[in-house]
């Protein structure tokens, strides 16, 4: 149950604002979306009312089994832990070691402790930083937190990975080494939706994209183009 | 909560001690100060109201009798004393234990009194107490009409001033000690609270990957009782040696020990050392779940 269903998502905030107009998309499992769009028009809403961090003010949303639209606040958590999630800003903890960050999102759910340092020196491995387990984010590159954080998503193997313009502060080499990061985790069979910016990644990696506009879908095409002018 | 999670929350909230080092000192000093102010008032305040007692208890009615009573009479008056329904103890003092008594209360000096027992010029005398000392005043009108009194002693007067001194400094006492406490609680809670809001990011992320609330909380928890009893244990040691000292400084001069009545040492500090710390652990935890509860509506 991989999928993700919006039926007619609304979002108003409380200042008003529209941010969505009746969304109606289906996602399934293994799918790779590229969420794309100018600013303002709903992109970011979009991403957030997938893990729940924010509700819709009308519809209903499915994701990975829960109706994610009705859900209790206490079983938030539950969702989040069937979903990965990657930031622009990387949301690394500044505090902890690469391998403390990753191993963190483990510890959150409880996991046998015996299986966390294998599980985390494995994905580390899959993100080519084994060998910077033991450094500080603030030793790393842009492109290496990014990958750290990625990592971090990955750890407990969720069937969705949600990105939020996760090139967003990197360069364009930097950015394509993580695009590949993610064709590959796609690849594994891992439904991606990526919220993005990068018309030469959209153009070059042909997947799946939708355009959300003024708060609607406004196009909706598989192997689809970036279409805009930024 | 499986065990071994509580094992990490443990760790987890002592690690963290460490890797905000600034902010927990600065927490633990500002409990440590607060309390230690409101252990000085609580010291300050246990030793008024074992002064105030001590006073209280003092109060009691000297009765003299008339020289010329026989020891019949004297017997006589004794025994009208013990049927005033509110006395509690009478004492009789002859006048050789009398002088005694003067004598022993002039410690090194009692020397200049030698040689007057052989023309003893105290009288006999009582000294009684009374069950509540609030009611000398009654018993003492009582004693006077008896016959061969020839005079007696309460403190006219000055007992009923200090009676209202003694509840009035009780409860300023007990004022402060609230109003204090307070304070304390009120100082460290934002004290914590900074701290956390320097940590909003943290438990940001934490919910991000799906941990629950209550896993989010206990490091804090943890981190907070641990803040709260370092906070204490600083001002109860300071305490505990400074009031060592204060008794001794007392007790090495006479006028200063027959002035001061303090408390002893034991069981003071235990009971300081001990409210104190209750105090340091409860606004430690409570300031920390309080702060965290802000940023967990994420």
């Amino acid at each position: 149950m991989d999928l993700i269903e919006m039926f007619d998502v609304w979002k108003t905030y409380p200042n008003g604002t529209n941010a969505l107009k009746g969304v109606n998309i289906r996602i399934e499992k293994g799918e790779f979306v590229y969420v794309v769009g100018p600013s303002g028009a709903g992109k970011s809403t979009f991403i957030k009312l997938m893990y729940r961090e924010e509700k819709p003010t009308k519809g209903q949303i499915f994701l990975g089994g829960f109706n994610v639209s009705r859900i209790k606040e206490r079983q938030i958590p539950l969702v989040r832990r069937s979903i990965g999630v990657v930031f622009q800003d990387f949301k690394l903890l500044p505090t902890l070691t690469v391998f403390e960050n990753v191993a963190f999102a483990m510890e959150v759910i409880e996991a046998n402790p015996k299986q966390i340092k294998p599980r985390v020196m494995d994905v580390l491995g899959l993100v080519k930083l084994k060998h910077k387990a033991k450094m500080l984010p603030s030793e790393l590159s842009g492109g290496e937190q990014q990958r750290v954080a990625l990592a971090r998503a990955l750890v407990n193997s969720p069937g969705i990975i949600i990105a939020d313009e996760p090139t967003g502060n990197l360069d364009p080499d930097t950015s394509w080494e993580i695009m590949k990061l993610f064709d590959e985790i796609n690849q594994r069979g891992t439904t991606v939706v990526m919220a993005t910016h990068n018309r030469e990644i959209v153009n070059t990696m042909r997947k799946r994209v939708v355009a959300i506009e003024a708060g609607t879908i406004a196009r909706d095409e598989q192997r689809g183009e970036y279409g805009y002018e930024d | 909560m499986k065990i071994r999670t509580l094992g990490r929350h443990v760790r987890e909230g002592v690690k963290n001690l460490g890797r905000n080092g600034w902010m927990s000192f600065a927490s633990i000093s500002a409990v440590a100060i607060t309390l230690l102010i409101l252990g000085v008032f609580l010291i300050l305040a246990m030793n008024v109201n074992y002064f105030a007692q001590s006073v209280e208890k003092q109060v009691e009615i000297r009765v003299f009798m008339d020289v010329l009573a026989t020891e019949a009479n004297v017997q006589q008056v004794e025994e009208n004393i013990k049927a005033i329904p509110k006395v509690s103890t009478v004492q009789f003092i002859p006048k050789d234990e009398g002088l005694k008594q003067f004598k022993e209360s002039l410690g090194d000096k009692a020397y200049l009194f030698e040689g007057l027992e052989k023309d003893n010029p105290l009288p006999d005398a009582f000294v009684v107490k009374t069950a509540q000392p609030q009611d000398t005043a009654a018993v003492a009108a009582q004693i006077k009409k008896l016959e061969y009194v020839k005079n007696l002693t309460y403190g006219e007067g000055t007992v009923e001033k200090l009676f209202a001194v003694t509840g009035a400094v009780r409860n300023v006492g007990i004022a402060f000690i609230i109003g204090l406490g307070f304070t304390a609680m009120f100082l460290i809670a934002n004290t914590i609270k900074l701290t956390i809001v320097a940590r909003r990011r943290e438990i940001e992320i934490m919910k991000l990957v799906g941990a629950t609330n209550w896993f989010i909380r206990w490091p804090f928890f943890v981190e907070g009782l641990l803040m709260g009893i370092a906070g204490a244990l600083i001002p109860t040691i300071m305490l505990s040696v400074g009031y060592y000292y204060l008794l001794d400084a007392i007790h090495s001069s006479f006028e200063a020990s027959q002035l001061f009545k303090l408390l002893p040492l034991f069981p003071l500090v235990n009971q300081v050392a001990l409210a104190l710390v209750a105090i340091g652990a409860f606004i430690g935890i409570w300031g920390s779940l309080v702060s965290v509860r802000r940023f967990l509506r994420v």
